[in-house]
This record gives structure tokens, C-alpha cells and sequence, in this order.
């Protein structure tokens, strides 16, 4: 065997066991799509198999109608609400405050600035009692107003990675449009926030999906089934009938990862390299 | 004089540190409001018997003093620290072990990319934790799997010594955000180190022990504390798949927050384990970031 077609074999190699290895990482995934279309028989006792041997579409049909009178419609709705107010929130404060930190200087701002940095490091479960005790004392629990009212107030890991963005963003472009007498406030309408698009647009797709899988919130928050987000409904219905319906269960949890995979389909750039520039749990 | 009274106001909302601090307003309600004082309260709670529906009560030390009798939170605190240690440092090195392999630039590399990243994408999510506690049911895939390798089923939920398995091993499963920052990290050494230790004749093993874990240092640091708090604050996956058991084998520390405060309305003791659990947060990122002194290297040297 000269060199030349060893390289070409190891080549191959190279590509059969990353493909390999890559279909056991999304197997999981798989399996739960394949369970959504098979019966319970065929997902207890032919589970290996990959390919269901009938579409049965009316698992979707079956799960959909949700529990207790509520139907997956109600749920879906809920997440999308949630997950697109506390999306629009989020860019829309975290970008003032970071446009503050960056480009204006007064007096406090590094107080204030690393303030910032020590609740990006500080670990949500830890404010989750303190919290919960400030809005049930407020009279806001049970309702949706705790999960979406942070948003507002800004996010710090955004923040963050905006006020990095920022930093990209040529300071003389804003002396330019003082000099042409734009004010601070005009500055950041008309210059910083467009050219800051990119980083929005990173900030909406995580956030997006950060609230839409969010679990704990919801289960804290909410309690009337009306009310319930996708993550918390699905939780129940496998406890109310996971030993009846996989199937159905498992139909519904593929339609709950459809908008996650939606956006990474099409904005897969700008969530790499969100992620690369700051990082991102899980 | 009304004039001047307008020109003066118009003066004041335009100078720049008015404009600084309109824009910041957010962000210093957000931190008064919904940090700084629920925090402050949270300690003062500590102190306390409340149960959310009757007016607090000051019972001073007690709650800590019994955190240091209460065997299931030290249990619950033995069980997080051995999820942590087991899952974080294996979840890195499975990140690093294929960023590595895919530097190999070839026109599948994106997809490659994109196929390791699904389970970090999807894995917080309730669905996936439904689907994993199917795995790994008593008839489940993973046990049939095993079965044909011949050996026994397992009862993985059922068995004290088993339940954490299945759960680090999700955690390992989402490597992919640390592997796309490892990714990004390793872009940034210079291609010419590694032809200079070659000219050298330095082998890959000494070639990576010297050029990349140095120069991957700062990433590898920041990977840590970010996987490390992360682990430590787990909850939906263990509240949805295990539910803490069997005999609170997976009885994770904000399980057990979450049951003092919310299953037995005890928020003056779930108030005190925060406390503590900030503190022990606090220590261990204090402890990773001043041993980094002597692992992190920084080409300017700051």
C-alpha cells in the first residue's frame, strides 16, 4: 500500500467514526421521533427498531388534546408568549444598558459595570427563594408576571456580550454624529443599535430558546393548567399518562423541540458564535 | 424665565451623565430590586420561621443549626459534589477529545459541528429528560442493548448505587457548547508554535502538553467555572427523571431547596440553604480562580 491511498483510507476512517459517533450522540433524539409515530407495543418490545413500522400519526392527534380540558394549543400559545415578550425585553433593555456602560461615562458607571459581572457569576437557584418570597409578598404569584418582568431590567450575560460587541463598533462613528449635533440619545438609536444587529440577533435566538425550554420558572410560577408553558405541560402529561400513552407523550415532546430546531436551522451562525464569544450553559 | 427654566431642563436631560444614567436605570432597578433585596431579605428570612402564610417569626441560628443535623442535606450535599466532580471534568475532556478531532477542516466539518451540538442544544429541555428516563426504564433501550451484550438488566432508577449514572452521562452527552468555546480557543494558537515544536521534534502527546492545554488555559478556566456552577445548580433534569430518588441517591441540593420551599412551605429554612449554597458557590469559584494563577497562562502575562 503506497502513502498516497493509506492517506485516502485514513481519510475514511476519519469520516466513518465521526459519523458513527455522531449518530450515537443524536440516537436519543431519534428514538423519540421514531417513538412518536409506533404504539406502546412497538415501543416496548421493538424498541432497537429506528423505523416504525406504521405511521401512526394520531399519537399527534391523541396528544394534542392535552389534560384536564387543556390542549397543547393553549400551551404552545403560553410558551410563545412568554418566550417572545421576555425575548423583546431582553434585547431592548440589555442593549440601553449596555450602550451605558460602554459608551458614556459618568460617575458610578464602574460601580455599577461590576455589579454586572457579579451577577452574571451568580447562579439563578440561589436568587429562586429570595425572589419567590419578594413576589408572593407583592401578590404576584400565581401569575406569569415573575417570569417575564426580569426581562425587562436586562440580562447580564447580554449585557455582556453586547457591551463586547460594542467595543467592535468605531467610536468615531458617535463623535461624527455629535459633531453633526446628534445628541447621546440620538447616538444610539441611529448608529449604535443598527450596527449592533448581529448581537441581537444572537440575543434573541438564545434567550428565545433559554425561556422556551425553561422549566423551573413555570413550575414555580404558574399554576392553573390555562396557564401552563409547553415545558410544564409536558411534564404532566407523561405523569398523568406515561403509563398508558408513550407514544402521545412522546409526540408531543418532538413538536415541543420543533421551534428549537427551527432556529438552529436557520441561525446556526449566529448561535456559534454566541456561544464562542461568551459562552453559553448546558 | 420660563425659557430659561426649559433650556436649563433641556440641558440636563441631554449632558451625558443624565443620559448614563437614564440608560442604566434598568439595570440599577434590577439589581436593587430583584437582587440586592431579595438577597438581603432572603438572609433575614434565614433567621426565621416562615411558612408564607403566617408573619415570620425570629428564631435566630436555629435553621442553620439544624442544617447541621439534617442528614438529608448533607446526604443531598455529597451526592451534588460527586455529580459535579464526576460529570464536569469528563464532560471537558469528551469537549476538548473532539475539538480537537474536528480542527481537521474538511467541507463536512460544519455538519460534524452541528451534529455534536444537537444534545447541548435540546438537552435542557423536558422533552429529552422524558426521553432519557425511557432509556433508561427497567425495559428500556439501554437495557435491552445490554442484553444483548448478555448482561443483566439493570434497574438503574431502582438502585441506590445506579440512579446517578443515567444522569451524568446527560450531562456528558451536551458537551457541545464547551467543545464549539474549546473550538474558538483553539483557533486562536498560532499554527507556527506547532511547526516549531515539530522542527524541534517534539511528538503530538508532548506537542498538546506543551502548546495546547497551555495556550487553551484561559478557555479551559473559563469552561470550568461556567460547567462547575452549572452542575451545581442542577435540578429539571434530576426533578423530572429520578425525582431525587431512590432514598435521595440523587437528591440534588436545589431538590432539596426546591422541597423545603415549595412542597413543605418551610421558606425560612429553604432561605438558609440558599445562603449556604451561595457561599459554597462562592468558595469553590474563589478556589478554581486563585489556583488558576498557577495553570493559566496569558501571553501578556495579566
Amino acid at each position: 500500500m503506497n502513502s498516497k491511498t493509506r492517506k485516502v483510507l485514513n481519510r475514511y476512517i476519519y469520516h466513518v467514526l465521526i459519523l458513527i459517533t455522531g449518530f450515537i450522540m443524536v440516537y436519543p433524539v431519534l428514538w423519540m421521533i421514531s417513538g412518536s409515530l409506533k404504539n406502546n407495543t412497538e415501543i416496548l418490545n421493538d424498541s432497537l427498531n429506528l423505523i416504525p413500522p406504521h405511521l401512526r400519526w394520531d399519537n399527534f392527534a391523541r396528544g394534542w388534546k392535552g389534560f384536564g380540558g387543556t390542549s397543547f394549543r393553549t400551551f404552545f400559545a403560553n410558551s410563545f408568549i412568554i418566550a417572545g415578550i421576555s425575548t423583546a425585553a431582553t434585547v431592548l433593555s440589555s442593549a440601553c444598558i449596555a450602550y451605558s456602560f460602554s459608551r458614556l461615562k459618568y460617575l458610578g458607571r464602574k460601580l455599577l459595570f461590576t455589579l454586572m459581572i457579579m451577577t452574571l457569576l451568580l447562579p439563578g437557584q440561589v436568587l429562586l427563594i429570595p425572589q419567590y418570597v419578594l413576589y408572593n409578598s407583592l401578590g404576584l404569584v400565581p401569575s406569569i408576571i415573575p417570569l417575564i418582568l426580569p426581562h425587562f431590567l436586562g440580562q447580564a450575560f447580554f449585557i455582556y456580550q453586547m457591551m463586547q460587541f460594542m467595543a467592535g463598533i468605531p467610536r468615531e462613528l458617535d463623535e461624527a454624529a455629535f459633531v453633526d449635533g446628534c445628541s447621546k440619545y440620538g447616538i444610539f438609536s441611529y448608529i449604535i443599535l443598527p450596527l449592533l444587529k448581529p448581537a441581537v440577533i444572537t440575543t434573541i435566538i438564545i434567550q428565545f430558546y433559554w425561556k422556551w425550554d425553561d422549566f423551573q420558572g413555570p413550575l414555580v410560577y404558574l399554576s392553573k393548567p390555562q396557564s401552563y408553558t409547553v415545558s410544564i405541560a409536558l411534564k404532566l402529561f407523561a405523569d398523568s399518562s406515561s403509563a398508558t400513552d408513550y407514544g402521545a407523550m412522546f409526540a408531543m415532546s418532538t413538536l415541543s423541540l420543533i421551534p428549537v430546531f427551527l432556529i438552529f436551522l436557520f441561525f446556526n451562525q449566529y448561535l456559534t458564535e454566541g456561544i464562542s464569544t461568551s459562552g453559553l450553559k448546558g | 424665565m420660563k425659557g430659561n427654566v426649559k433650556s436649563a431642563a433641556r440641558k440636563f436631560i441631554y449632558r451625558e451623565s443624565t443620559v448614563g444614567y437614564v440608560f442604566a436605570l434598568p439595570f440599577i432597578i434590577g439589581f436593587l430590586g430583584f437582587t440586592l433585596i431579595p438577597i438581603v431579605s432572603s438572609l433575614y428570612y434565614s433567621f426565621t420561621d416562615y411558612n408564607l402564610i403566617q408573619k415570620e417569626s425570629w428564631i435566630g441560628a436555629n435553621n442553620y443549626m439544624r442544617l447541621l443535623h439534617d442528614e438529608r442535606f448533607w446526604k443531598s450535599l455529597k451526592v451534588t459534589l460527586r455529580y459535579v466532580l464526576l460529570s464536569v471534568p469528563s464532560k471537558l475532556c469528551f469537549a476538548l477529545f473532539v475539538a480537537m478531532i474536528l480542527t481537521r477542516t474538511t467541507k463536512l466539518t460544519g455538519f460534524y459541528r452541528s451534529l455534536f451540538y444537537v444534545p447541548s442544544l435540546i438537552g435542557g429541555s423536558i422533552a429529552v429528560a422524558l426521553v432519557w428516563k425511557e432509556l433508561f426504564s427497567r425495559k428500556g433501550l439501554i437495557n435491552q442493548i445490554l442484553g444483548i451484550v448478555d448482561i443483566k438488566a439493570v434497574s438503574w432508577f431502582g438502585d441506590q448505587k445506579m440512579a446517578l449514572i443515567p444522569l451524568i452521562l446527560m450531562t456528558v452527552w451536551q458537551f457541545g457548547s464547551s467543545m464549539i468555546i474549546f473550538a474558538a480557543g483553539l483557533k486562536q494558537i498560532p499554527g507556527t508554535y506547532y511547526e516549531a515544536a515539530k522542527i524541534d521534534g517534539a511528538n503530538r502527546f508532548r506537542a498538546f502538553l506543551h502548546i495546547t492545554l497551555p495556550g487553551l488555559s484561559p478557555v479551559i478556566l473559563y469552561n470550568l467555572i461556567m460547567q462547575t456552577i452549572s452542575a451545581f445548580m442542577s435540578f429539571t433534569q434530576a426533578f423530572v427523571i429520578t425525582q431525587g430518588g431512590p432514598n435521595d441517591a440523587t437528591n440534588f441540593y436545589a431538590l432539596y431547596v426546591y422541597d423545603n420551599a415549595f412542597e413543605y412551605y418551610d421558606m425560612g429554612y429553604a432561605s438558609a440553604m440558599s445562603w449556604v449554597m451561595l457561599a459554597i458557590m462562592s468558595l469553590i469559584t474563589l478556589v478554581i480562580f486563585k489556583s488558576s494563577k498557577h495553570w493559566v497562562f496569558s501571553e501578556a502575562g495579566n
